[in-house]
């Protein structure tokens, strides 16, 4: 016996006891047999046999880890491309087959295999098409033919349950496929063509090319209740004038595919997330107590493209760049811009507990919606900051609320850039209720403009105006 | 032409094994000299009648070893080494059943050392894949949902500059099935989910505790039933500690209540997820994905090793499979019997859980992710007030830490579940309490909301208050 990619003795198969460690379990005359053959021979032929993966399918295919000596996986139904590409980025120097029937592939795996040969990056797909679902019991597949009869299509396909799917066609208009044909098993004129295509479907996978398809017409004398000979007939006479043999593409594609190994290095790990070695300056003399003794709540509201998101997270990081803990969640409408945009935030001694902020010490109000909505739920002796150029008449609160109104889209327009309305209003949070010195606020920001250095006088500026429009009204 | 017959000679003639021959008479048809023919006996082994060969004038073209779709079908060798079939000793022919190959080792992670570094401010779900990126984690795969992307985002970033793997999947489905590719490669892998993504991953979470596969599922959770809205929600417990697909599926499923959680557990993930070779979930939920807050980082990274049951692609393993079908009753049986014991594994060594005031407490809030913050301020609350209250926050919602609940059970007079689902942890923990055969259960109360509204502190200090005021 020579050597063979075959195991030799077909262990998985039934523990190989008796004949089944020698045989495959297909019925006679499959075609499934030789197109196994034809892999095991080029994988050997290539010297792949060690960096080979197989993806056995769901389908009468599902045992080909049976037999092929090479790293096996099973993949669930349809799934073998997706399960392919997580082999072959896992390592790139694997050489990945997915090998599948018309049932997996052109029906519930469709989007697998259109998006993975449009991915294009390279696998050896071996697509086994005999117009029937052999391993359920011969029903119809996406390939059966027009008037074939099947179980679930006893009366003969007709239009209402679908026309044959031809893959190597579809496959080939998409642009990651590099390789694509069609052959047959059925004379040994289309063996040979067979065992070529499979080899070269391997070949471009080794070279780095791109995604590779080889359909095959395969027999299924079982289920289309035909001899073994007459199957091979079926095949050249019925299948071949719906699903013309050929090479559907061939491209001269430049081996492109290359994968660095993953860093680990830790230096650049931590670069990239932005940690940072040294703390930053501490202003603050301690908690803003003042405000509440361990845990003070605030509210931004707004409409989307506001700034509130951006304002609350100023905050937080402001916050904890002092040593405190401080949360912020956010609440969005459906829409990216024009939509309600709410932040709740936190800022605690210790801990914060929890992190919503249904009643606020403070809210900053945006618009006069925000206002109405949320300006009654604010703590006795809390503060309100609301934009006063487009709240004109603010709504009567509790009388030991402060009150703050500060334009602060006008002063952001007088500054030429209505986007800093929100750095305006942390101004105003500053020196209404100074909870942190305007250096903590002011670092926090310059830190957050780390990479747009040239914003950075802009939103001081802003930050300014909105402490003076604070003190100038307050005498502060 | 002498030349040609000694070529002829000397080329590799078929033999048949007979038991191997199934009959279907490819080979017969594949032969230009007609030296094959449908034999007339059957076969006592196969049952099958297998061909007979003729090699008077074979000139060993091979056509008939290229047709036979069984691999050792037909077999080749030189006409006067040609053995007799009658004769032939099948085991010594064949060989030993294993082949010789390296048998496949460990090769183990290792621990890299990180310089103290200034805590992060950041969100929930970039928490989770920084926490991600420390454990190893250098492929993610991923389809985009709300309120989860933002995690996927930073992978998406990320990962390039790390020589790691971000793929865009075409569905979730398929996200699960690329995660299958890659955990059966041995390699830590991840991806972040909202709940619809995450109930069409569920096949595949199936396939891969079925195939002992490890893979992290990060399922920021939202409002259902359907598409609900984005809001935060608790309603996949079930999904995750009960309804992990088909089958006799369980998987450690842990619930983070802070950023910082978020990293810290998902780093464990992976170290749970390769330990028992086994999914891991984390449930977070809506706000807690979104959440900004101080992140402390740890002091070590790991650079991730590979497995010896991996299906690497490479000579070590490739006598290794990676599958979920047991054609076998009994192979299957005791599939599932190696399964609940990792299983019962996982119940006795990961059970985790917060207490918080729980020492003396007389009522017990239960509750887990962003509703446990809010309860631990009503906890706090409570207890300025005088009210003996306590927080219960499992941090494994399966295993329920029934363990850590157990002991407090003799002083508590009421627990009360709060939670922004239809009672799914109330479910764990009643069904945790029932088989622990727990004696002078408590009484089981709740407070719920749904769709996106989450529990506030002042109502569940309203329900504690409720039954004070009456038994007052």
């Amino acid at each position: 016996m020579s050597d063979s990619v075959f195991y030799k003795t077909f262990d998985r198969h039934a523990h190989g006891q008796g004949l089944k460690g020698h045989a495959t379990h297909y019925c006679p005359g499959c075609g499934h047999g030789l197109v196994h053959k034809f892999l095991a021979e080029a994988i050997d032929e290539l010297g792949i046999q060690n960096r080979t993966v197989a993806i056995s399918p769901v389908g009468c295919s599902v045992f080909m880890y049976y037999y092929l000596d090479v790293g096996n996986t099973q993949a669930a139904h349809g799934r073998a491309p997706a399960v392919a590409i997580g082999h072959k980025v896992a390592n790139p120097e694997s050489i990945v087959i997915s090998y599948q029937g018309d049932g997996d592939l052109a029906s519930i795996g469709l989007a697998e295999i259109v998006s993975a040969a449009q991915l294009g990056i390279p696998l050896s797909v071996v697509f086994v098409n005999n117009a029937i679902y052999g391993m359920t019991g011969g029903q119809m597949a996406p390939t059966t033919l027009m008037e074939m009869k099947t179980s679930t299509s006893p009366w003969g396909r007709d239009r209402l349950t679908g026309q044959p799917m031809k893959m190597a066609e579809l496959i080939a208009q998409l642009d990651g496929s590099v390789y694509v044909e069609r052959v047959a098993l059925y004379d040994a004129k289309q063996r040979t063509r067979a065992k070529k295509a499979i080899r070269k479907a391997l070949q471009m996978q080794v070279e780095n090319r791109g995604f590779a398809f080889v359909e095959v017409l395969s027999e299924c004398p079982t289920h289309l209740k035909l001899t073994p000979q007459e199957a091979e007939n079926w095949v050249r006479d019925q299948m071949v004038p719906i699903f013309p043999l050929g090479v559907k593409k061939e491209l001269e594609a430049e081996p492109w595919f290359h994968m660095n190994k993953p860093n680990f290095d830790p230096q650049t790990l931590l670069q990239q997330i932005e940690a940072a070695a040294e703390a930053s300056e501490r202003f603050s003399p301690g908690f803003p107590a003042h405000l509440h003794p361990e845990d003070i709540s605030l509210k931004l509201a707004g409409s989307g493209g506001d700034g509130a998101q951006t304002a609350a997270m100023l905050i937080t990081r402001a916050a904890i760049n002092e040593g405190f803990d401080s949360t912020h969640i956010p609440s969005y409408g459906p829409e990216s811009r024009g939509g309600t945009s709410y932040a709740d935030v936190h800022v605690a001694k210790t801990e914060v507990l929890s992190p919503a902020s249904p009643n606020p010490h403070v809210l900053i109000a945006f618009n006069a919606p925000s206002l109405a909505k949320f300006g009654p739920a604010v703590q006795r002796g809390g503060a309100v900051i609301y934009d006063s150029s487009v709240i004109s008449e603010p709504p009567k609160l509790d009388a030991s609320v402060k009150m703050y109104g500060v334009p602060f889209t006008q002063i952001a327009l007088d500054l030429g850039k209505l986007l800093v309305k929100n750095i305006v209003a942390l101004g105003a949070l500053q020196a209404a209720t100074n909870i942190f010195p305007a250096e903590t606020f002011l670092t926090a920001i310059r830190s957050a403009l780390a990479h747009k250095c040239s914003l950075i006088p802009l939103n001081e500026e802003a930050f300014k105006w909105g402490q003076k429009a604070v003190t100038d009204v307050n005498g502060r | 032409m002498e030349q040609t017959q000694a070529k002829t000679r000397e080329r590799p003639k078929p033999f048949v094994l007979p038991e191997y021959c199934k009959g279907c008479g490819r080979c017969i048809e594949a032969c230009p000299k007609h030296c094959i023919q449908l034999g007339t006996e059957i076969n006592p082994e196969s049952g099958l009648v297998p061909i007979i060969i003729d090699l008077a004038i074979c000139n060993g073209c091979g056509l008939c070893y290229m047709a036979c779709p069984e691999p050792y079908g037909l077999e080749k060798a030189l006409v006067e080494l040609m053995p007799d079939v009658e004769e032939l000793d099948r085991h010594a022919y064949f060989g030993d059943a294993k082949p010789e190959r390296p048998q496949p080792q460990p090769i183990p992670d290792t621990v890299v050392p990180l310089p103290k570094m200034e805590p992060l401010v950041t969100k929930g779900s970039y928490a989770s894949a920084i926490g991600a990126l420390l454990a190893g984690c250098r492929h993610f795969f991923g389809y985009p949902i709300t309120p989860s992307t933002e995690g996927a985002e930073l992978m998406a970033k990320l990962l390039p500059k790390l020589d790691g793997v971000f793929l865009q999947a075409v569905s979730e489905v398929a996200t699960v099935n690329l995660m299958y590719g890659c955990g059966g490669a041995g390699l830590p892998c991840m991806t972040f989910t909202s709940s619809p993504g995450f109930s069409l991953m569920l096949e595949g979470v199936s396939y891969m505790i079925g195939a002992e596969l490890p893979g992290v599922f990060v399922n920021v959770m939202r409002g259902g039933p359907g598409l609900g809205n984005i809001g935060p929600e608790q309603a996949d417990i079930k999904l995750a500690c009960r309804g992990l697909g088909h089958g006799n599926t369980h998987a450690v499923t842990l619930a983070p209540s802070s950023p910082q959680e978020m990293l810290d557990l998902t780093m464990l993930s992976f170290e749970l997820t390769f330990k028992y070779r086994n999914p891991v979930i984390i449930l977070a939920d809506g706000y807690l994905g979104q959440m900004t807050g101080r992140v402390t980082l740890p002091d070590h990274m790991i650079k991730p090793g590979i497995p010896e049951w991996a299906v690497y692609g490479d000579e070590m393993h490739r006598g290794n499979l990676i599958c979920s079908i047991q054609l076998s009753e009994p192979d299957l049986e005791l599939h599932n019997l190696h399964l609940n014991k990792k299983y019962q594994q996982m119940i006795a060594n990961e059970q985790r859980a917060d207490l918080y005031y729980c020492e003396d407490a007389e009522i017990l809030i239960v509750a887990a992710n962003t509703p446990s913050r809010m309860a631990k301020g009503a906890v706090q609350q409570l207890r300025e007030q005088g009210v003996r209250a306590g927080l219960f926050r499992p941090v494994t919602l399966w295993p329920f830490p029934v363990d850590y609940l157990r002991p407090l059970l003799n002083q508590v007079e009421r627990i009360i579940v709060v939670e922004a689902s239809n009672g799914q942890l109330e479910d764990e923990l009643r069904l945790a309490l029932s088989h622990a055969e727990a004696p002078n259960l408590p009484r089981i109360e709740h407070v719920r909301h749904f769709g996106g509204v989450l529990p506030q502190q002042q109502e569940i200090i309203d329900k504690v208050a409720s039954r004070e005021m009456l038994m007052a």
